[in-house]
């Protein structure tokens, strides 16, 4: 789950991660009073998007740049009047882009220096990793390929938490003198928030000190666990669906696990290893998968029905194939669900379906006494072979 | 031989009372596991039937051990409280914990790790399907099933088969029983990043096992678990090895599902495992459909 950057800031604020100070605006005129509140020379506007690269971005009306430095209110009212409900296209929106619906207004800060820091969750050590390198504000990645020796990596023992010693050492490393002190709460604060927070990464590119000295994180970007949302709802309720993509979102609203691709062979599968393989395999023989979709072990009939009408409301989808191996699944709650789904959607597909394991046969019969116009499918190789060619 | 269980283990199931948990202790027993004892905490004192056999349920895991004498446990306990579940199994002195449950935070298992360290007991999962070691009798009945595979796929046999994914492995185990290669046991290690036994501990014990003559193994996007085990094999496993790997059509940056499933970088795609599987040795099947066939010829049996 992602946030917006304005909503990073009120997490880095409640755990005391020093941030420059800013307010989030949904109209020009509270962009106007945001800058007005903070009563400095000057500002920063930034489009609020969950997509890196908005200050090269461009906007559909044409205004170029989703971060903008103004010099008054008045100035911040007009930049915000040219964003606020316009596309901005980045790098990273690809080319539809995304609408912007708030923009922050944080005071502007001059940069003496900018650091890279970011804790992630190392899954080889269990450990929380703490990844710095004095080489921010860059592509950390292209650091990583030119100049590795620069990336700083330090773990913590999550049962001890970060000691005093690991934060010295980072300090030293990173060229923190007068501003240890400073850095070492940012620190402490940060990885706090990490673990409480559920965190699996967070990102902070650049941590600026200021030419007066300041130790600040101008942005960040954050990755939560979703296993572990369930014990956060405070950051649940930050999610913005209307960031997600709208077959995804459907798809949660039912407990499924979607992710929508861009191809027009849809897959219904039990399992996400089996799930993944059946894309797999759709491309091997020459296909094009639209989705991943698990139904997962213990699906309903309800959510097979809700899966169903997912896949065929997609305009792209010229094809579905099922392959259900059912351990915890039962093959005939699948039928049944295709059975129903056809009859209340209608099928205009080709549809191949394929089923193993707990209770075929039930479901064998099931689809043939619906006389659902399907075709059926014993391998997986078979199965894909045929959904490829009924989609030709 | 087989690896970690048989016929003759006595398991405990934690979780037994809940819906979950009593119908894959159903379908244990219908398989010939040594079910022995349930533990829920607060319905000690209950009894599971099912088939004639009355199985005492306690309210400790320490209870259930010290007066069944079980030492493997299989856990059907909500993700909320599947560690706690797991440590107090660790506590307990089993030798072996199958986590089953799906949805456990992560830092909930990274903390569980670092308090099971220098413990004797072996976790295998959470997110897994569990462990089979199939039966001599009809529809490979007389194994120790724990977990939830269908226990008709399998046949006892010989190919040892590890994989992270669960429905992936019933498709491999099908394949091999179809072809007539049955299995010594099959390992499901699930789905999650951090998790109590890797590719590389299995194959180890895969590699121990006499009556273990060739292997499978199932990966997917996400860690460096099949190359680190890959490359050991390279070094130690003369057996035999096929291996598959998923979601080579994955996108970057997304979780496919298993918490464990993201392409972080380069390594961990795809194509990158395949190519570092093949490298050590490893015959590396094109589709998820010729797993046992690229097995076939690889062994030459």
């Amino acid at each position: 789950m992602n946030i917006h950057e304005y909503q990073a800031k009120e997490l880095f604020d409640r755990f005391g991660v020093p941030s420059p100070q800013g307010k989030a605006a949904a109209t020009p005129k509270e962009a106007y009073d945001a800058a007005k509140w903070l009563a400095v020379k000057h500002l920063v506007v930034k489009a609020q998007v969950h997509a890196g690269g908005r200050g090269k971005g461009v906007f559909k009306n044409g205004f170029k740049g989703g971060v903008q430095v103004v010099g008054s209110p008045e100035e911040a009212r007009k930049v915000a009047t040219k964003m606020l409900g316009e596309v901005l296209v980045t790098k990273q929106t690809g080319e539809a882009g995304r609408l912007v619906r708030k923009v922050m207004v944080t005071e502007a800060v001059s940069i003496e220096r900018e650091i890279y820091l970011a804790i992630l969750m190392d899954r080889e050590s269990r450990r929380p990793v703490i990844i710095a390198s004095t080489e921010g504000g860059m592509d950390i990645e292209e650091v990583a390929a030119k100049t590795p020796e620069k990336i700083i990596h330090e773990s913590v023992n999550p049962l001890a938490g970060l000691q005093a010693y690991q934060v010295r050492k980072l300090c030293d490393a990173l060229g923190f003198n007068t501003t240890a002190r400073q850095f070492g709460r940012l620190l402490h604060a940060l990885y706090k928030l990490f673990i409480e927070c559920d965190c699996s990464m967070v990102e902070i590119n650049p941590v600026v000190v200021t030419s007066d000295d300041h130790v600040y994180a101008l942005d960040a970007k954050f990755n939560f666990d979703d296993n572990a949302l369930f014990r956060h709802p405070e950051i649940l309720a930050m999610r913005d669906p209307e960031e997600e993509d709208p077959r995804e979102v459907a798809a949660s609203e039912f407990g499924l696990n979607y992710i929508g691709l861009d191809g027009n062979i849809a897959c219904l599968v039990n399992g996400a290893g089996l799930a993944m393989a059946t894309m797999d395999i759709i491309k091997y023989y020459g296909g094009d998968p639209a989705n991943f979709l698990d139904v997962g072990g213990g699906a309903t009939k309800d959510q097979v029905v809700a899966a169903f009408k997912i896949i065929m409301g997609d305009a792209k989808v010229q094809g579905i194939l099922v392959n259900i191996f059912g351990g915890i699944m039962d093959c005939d709650v699948i039928a049944n669900g295709i059975v129903e789904a056809t009859r209340e959607v209608g099928l205009s597909l080709p549809l191949v379906v394929r089923l193993e394991g707990n209770n075929v046969d039930a479901a064998r019969q099931t689809l043939a006494n619906a006389g659902v116009a399907l075709i059926t499918a014993d391998t997986m190789a078979d199965a894909a072979q045929k959904i490829v060619a009924a989609v030709k | 031989m087989s690896i970690l269980v048989d016929e003759n283990t006595k398991v405990l199931v934690q979780g037994i009372t809940g819906s979950f948990g009593a119908r894959h202790t159903q379908l244990s027993i219908d398989y010939g596991t040594q079910i022995v004892a349930g533990v829920t905490p607060a319905k000690g004192g209950q009894t599971f039937e099912h088939s004639g056999k009355k199985i005492p349920v306690f309210d400790t895991v320490a209870a259930a051990v010290r007066e069944t004498g079980a030492t493997v446990s299989v856990i059907f306990v909500p993700c909320v409280y599947s560690g706690d579940a797991i440590l107090e199994a660790v506590d307990a002195g089993l030798d072996l914990v199958v986590c089953i449950t799906e949805g456990i935070p992560v830092m909930d298992m990274m903390r569980v790790r670092a308090m099971m360290a220098g413990s004797k007991t072996r976790l295998v999962g959470p997110n897994c399907p569990g462990i089979v070691t199939p039966g001599r009798g009809e529809k490979s009945h007389g194994g120790c099933r724990i977990g939830i595979s269908p226990g008709y796929i399998h046949k006892r046999g010989n190919v040892g088969v590890v994989s992270r994914s669960g429905t992936l492995t019933y498709e491999a185990v099908w394949q091999l029983t179809q072809l007539g290669y049955g299995q010594s046991t099959c390992v499901g290690i699930g789905g999650d990043p951090i998790n109590g036994t890797s590719h590389l501990d299995v194959l180890q014990l895969f590699n121990d096992d006499p009556e273990t003559e060739a292997i499978i193994m199932i990966g997917e996007i996400g860690g460096n678990a099949e190359a680190e085990a890959a490359r050991w094999a390279k070094e130690h496993c003369k057996k035999p090895i096929a291996g598959f790997i998923a979601g080579a059509t994955a996108p970057t940056g997304r979780r496919m599902g298993h918490a464990g499933a993201i392409v972080g970088g380069e390594e961990d795609t795809a194509r990158a495992k395949k190519r570092i599987l093949a490298e050590c040795g490893i015959a590396v099947a094109e589709t998820p459909s010729v797993m046992a066939s690229t097995l076939r010829e690889r062994w030459g049996k």
